[in-house]
């Protein structure tokens, strides 16, 4: 079994605000083959946002990560200094952002933002820099790079914004790149282009992802797998077929039910009930016990680690064997 | 039929009474925890308690010509040897009690500059809801008058008016008409700028949904102005206030050293001190000093609430 | 309902709107450019019955919003009109009607933070129609006297009792409800007036799924039960499919095709109309293989000749170039005029 390249373990992340702490992300563990797509979804204030920047280090205060260890191809990464874990940010983690506006500088040429990056993480020479870009743009599909890298933000559309983006973040060869709502503010048909290139790119550069969204549709397509998030924790983790099919966690369950499909004009949309608890009033034992409907007492006073079954881990009381601690190894039952 | 279901848990109960939210947010936390803050916010509100119970606290009433005597002028502090000591902080060149003049002078400048501010205030935030919510050609018309009112500075508007008054009452009835002449005066200056941050605001209010909710009931602008725009435009014009609340003393307090503000029967500070500039190198330094150290306390004091006010009211930084 | 009332709720004829977006007139003249203009709605034409959901969807540039607040009164269009109930409520110069044409239909906005007023409570918010359209008054011998504070109050409670929410809530801010929550109090506003017609722009785009699954089922809920007809513009097929009865497509401010919503998803006719279903994403995970139409919308300022679609369209031929397609048989293509079954002959897999 292969070294995951990315592993996190138990972290926690805390606010601290005038009346307190408050834990955003409470025991997030999860760990990342290197190549793999992983898909990381929920609802607005499920902490998904946090889990990325937990990782590649741009939590801003009042935010700090609480407890846990980031460990990167082994090695630590969340308790490293401002500047070491600088020099990580780009070169082996990349990050794209979901409003490809704001992520590049409106008043520096793209040619110019993207040789800027490939300098700084890599010893090529300008010129040999420049010929990279040109590249990297005809990766992910800008229609004549050698003019367009000239170009300033604003001359470009969404969709080609957002591709720029995705070069940005792959030209200094990361292991590890880190989406975060890459498509939400984009045209359903653009989106359809951007998750296509943004998955050929991570193939080719055998870069891992993680895709950050709440759009389960995009996971559906893109992720080999996916965890699902609740008030931030992960109430279920696995392949992506086996939980978009069939999921386990009844809160997943009640989220792929809500879902409109294409498919056909139903009575009624499964709906469930109530809405995600905020930070300060998250409720003990299961954080999802007040909505759910398979709930029963020990839900309401214990919380469930992720208990395994076959590959997958899901947070629910419902499928404890008896054992609380979850085991290390990996079986297929 | 299917029910609609509440799903939704109890809810906690509504908003607490204005008082009680406001013991509980953020502004009163941020006003507590800086020492300076606190220290202004005490010293203006010292002032303006000293200004509202003038009458009770002064020994004498020095606009009152009967309870002056010449024979008591010039008489230095109680603290002082030689000092009288019926006059705490001295007495003036007309005989007037020091202490009691900075009181009644202290009322009169806050006066004059809550009640300037008010019309400013009134002026620009009218002018500033129209001008941003009618745009096209009426904002422009307003907007190039600001411009031109702009390159005036205060003191030559006011200079101006009081000009244009004077001629007008052929010099009667100074002492009434003094008051009014400085409160339109300083409003006149000073409402551009609370007219160019409304319309700023008013800009981007009236292109939210809110707004266009209370069109489609078919409201009319000046109600929409009213009552939906008016109070969420609100907030900067405070801090504006509060900043030109300083500047408004300051300038009447000039108009008057320049002569040209309130009769020296009725002195505020500013009288006070142009008076006392006459003395100060013949060996009275208390005329000058006492008016000009409360003059420049209070000014300082209101400015550093306002700019409390100012952070503690930016979305941005918190 | 009133017996014998004409099925015909809305009508929308030739409706065009065009922005003039150029620049100053000294830098116009400075750089020799002429005027631009951005024509958001081209000439739309459709017809919305009593009890219906129409759904419009489209892509950004599509001119959707822009109808949204044509047909609402919000803007004025720069020809054709919009008629309720045969009231064309611009050209009306009695205010009496135009106020009764306004009390009948309403709107639900995308942004649930920004359609309430912040710093209004909620119960005030709810019962502002009630007041503006005078409806706690009642008549006495011809006066009209003013409405109890109470009765206006229960009905505010009433009718955030009808969207799920609790009476109580009236005094609240806002700012203390969740999102879902406070589309919620939207839609109750929008009841307020007893309407007939509302027009929803986005109203579940900036809500989580889950929410948005309440919502959905609230509004189809209260369809029911009230009788509401509905303009749904969305850009999410997936939520038009679950809640239109018929849908209508639109691309660069036409409307390209306009079908009954399972006619609709099964044999779409434009070819814009397939792209779009094949570009959502496949949640049953079908395997199904996609082919993801290349570039993007063009800009509405500067549009293609021809049809607007040809430079991405895979069946574009020389007449779509230069000729603007008709909407003639509820869809404005040539090929679909020329050819009805070119979809099924290409044996493509559309979407049941």
């Amino acid at each position: 079994m292969k070294a995951p390249l990315l592993s996190v373990k138990d972290l926690r992340v805390e606010f601290i605000t005038r009346r307190g702490p408050l834990t955003a992300l409470d025991g997030i563990s999860f760990d990342l083959a290197p190549g793999e797509i992983l898909g990381v979804v929920g609802e607005s204030g499920a902490g998904k946002s946090l889990t990325g920047l937990a990782i590649i280090g741009l939590l801003d205060p009042p935010g700090r990560i609480a407890g846990g260890e980031i460990r990167l191809n082994g090695e630590r990464i969340d308790n490293l200094a401002p500047e070491a874990m600088r020099k990580i940010r780009g070169r082996r983690i990349g990050m794209i952002f979901q409003d490809p506006l704001t992520s590049l500088n409106p008043l520096l040429r793209i040619g110019d933002q993207l040789v800027e990056t490939i300098l700084t993480h890599t010893s090529l020479t300008p010129k040999a820099a420049r010929a990279r870009a040109i590249s990297l743009l005809t990766e992910v599909g800008i229609p004549a790079p050698e003019k367009r890298i000239d170009g300033y933000p604003h001359e470009f559309s969404g969709g080609m914004r957002q591709r720029v983006v995705i070069a940005l973040a792959l030209c200094a060869e990361p292991a590890l790149v880190i989406a975060d709502e890459p498509t939400t503010a984009l045209d359903v048909s653009v989106q359809a282009q951007i998750i296509a290139v943004l998955k050929r790119l991570a193939r080719e550069h055998h870069a891992a992802v993680i895709l950050i969204t709440h759009d389960m549709g995009v996971i559906a397509e893109t992720a080999d797998r996916v965890a699902v998030m609740y008030a931030g924790r992960i109430a279920e983790i696995g392949r992506v077929e086996e939980v978009v099919r069939d999921p386990l966690h009844p809160y997943a369950k009640g989220l792929m039910a809500a879902i409109p499909t294409l498919e056909g004009r139903a009575a009624r949309l499964a709906q469930i009930p109530g809405a995600m608890p905020r930070l300060s009033a998250i409720p003990p034992g299961c954080a999802f016990n007040p909505r759910c409907p398979n709930v029963f007492d020990r839900c309401r006073i214990e919380r469930p680690p992720p208990l395994p079954i076959g590959t997958r881990r899901a947070a629910c009381w419902l499928y404890d064997r008896g054992e609380v601690t979850p085991p290390a190894r990996e079986t297929v039952s | 039929m299917s029910e609609i279901s509440v799903e939704l848990p109890k809810s906690e109960p509504a908003s607490r009474s204005f008082l009680g939210r406001l013991k509980d947010s953020d502004l009163l936390a941020s006003f507590l925890s800086s020492k300076v803050t606190v220290v202004a916010g005490a010293l203006t509100l010292i002032f303006f308690l000293a200004a509202v119970f003038a009458p009770l606290i002064a020994p004498t009433n020095p606009f009152d010509p009967a309870s002056n005597f010449l024979i008591d002028s010039l008489n230095p502090p109680r603290f002082v040897t030689g000092g009288d000591a019926r006059f705490l902080l001295g007495t003036d060149d007309q005989g007037r009690d020091l202490w009691s003049a900075i009181l009644y002078g202290l009322r009169v400048s806050l006066l004059i500059g809550v009640f300037g501010v008010l019309l400013g205030g009134a002026i620009g935030i009218t002018l500033g809801l129209i001008a941003g919510y009618a745009g096209g050609r009426i904002d422009s018309i307003i907007m190039r008058i600001a411009d031109v009112q702009l390159t005036f500075p205060a003191i030559l508007i006011a200079l101006l008016v009081d000009g244009v008054v004077q001629a007008l009452l052929k010099g009667q009835n100074r002492e009434q008409t003094a008051f009014g002449i400085l409160v339109i005066s300083i409003g006149l200056s000073f409402w551009v700028q609370y007219a160019r941050t409304v319309r700023g605001s008013t800009l981007v209010e009236k292109n939210r949904d809110y707004v266009q909710a209370a069109r489609l009931i078919g409201l009319s602008p000046a109600r929409i102005l009213m009552r939906h725009i008016l109070p969420n435009v609100m907030g900067p014009v405070l801090v504006i206030a509060t900043i030109n609340l300083a500047l408004a003393i300051i300038t009447e307090a000039t108009l008057s050293f320049l002569g040209v503000g309130l009769p020296p029967t009725q002195p505020s500070l500013g009288t006070l001190i142009r008076i006392g500039q006459n003395f100060l190198f013949s060996g009275e330094w208390w005329i000058v000093t006492f008016p000009s150290i409360t003059l420049a306390a209070l000014v300082l004091a209101v400015n550093l609430l306002g700019d409390w006010l100012r952070d503690a009211l930016n979305p941005r930084l918190k | 309902m009133a017996a014998g009332s004409p099925r015909r709720l809305v009508e929308v004829e030739h409706l065009k709107r065009v922005f003039d977006v150029s620049k100053p007139l000294i830098t116009r003249l400075l750089e020799h450019e002429p005027r631009r203009r951005l024509k958001a709605v081209d000439g739309l034409d459709f017809k919305i019955d009593r009890g219906e959901t129409l759904g419009i969807v489209g892509e950004s540039g599509s001119g959707k919003s822009t109808l949204a607040r044509m047909v609402v009164g919000l803007l004025k269009p720069t020809d054709g009109r919009v008629l309720i109930e045969g009231i064309d409520m611009a050209a009306t110069g009695d205010p009496a009607a135009r106020r009764d044409v306004r009390r009948r239909m309403q709107m639900i906005f995308q942004d649930p933070y920004a359609s309430l007023n912040p710093r209004w409570r909620v119960g005030d918010i709810i019962a502002e129609p009630i007041h503006a359209f005078g409806l706690g008054e009642s008549r006495r011998d011809g006066e009209a006297t003013k409405p109890r504070k109470g009765a206006v109050a229960a009905r505010a409670g009433e009718l955030l009792r009808l969207v799920g929410l609790d009476p109580a809530d009236g005094r609240k801010y806002p700012h203390e409800f969740s999102g879902g929550q406070r589309q919620r109090i939207a839609i109750a506003r929008a009841l307020a007036s007893n309407p007939d017609f509302i027009v929803c722009d986005e109203p579940t785009s900036a809500l989580d799924v889950s929410i948005q699954a309440q919502i959905l089922n609230l509004m189809r809920d209260l369809q029911e039960k009230l009788g509401l007809t509905y303009l749904l513009i969305t850009h999410n097929l997936a939520v038009v499919r679950h809640m239109a009865t018929r849908v209508g497509v639109m691309y660069l401010g036409r409307l390209v095709e306009i079908a009954p919503t399972a006619e609709l998803f099964a044999r779409p006719r434009h070819p814009y109309t397939r792209m779009l279903l094949d570009a959502v994403p496949d949640l049953a995970m079908s395997g199904r293989a996609r082919t993801p139409v290349g570039g993007e919308v063009p800009n509405p300022i500067d549009p293609p000749p021809g049809c607007p679609f040809h430079p991405r369209c895979p069946k574009a031929i020389a007449r779509c170039r230069t000729e603007v397609p008709q909407f003639i048989d509820n869809v404005a293509c040539h090929l679909a005029h020329d050819d009805p079954n070119w979809l099924a002959r290409e044996g493509a897999t559309a979407r049941l």
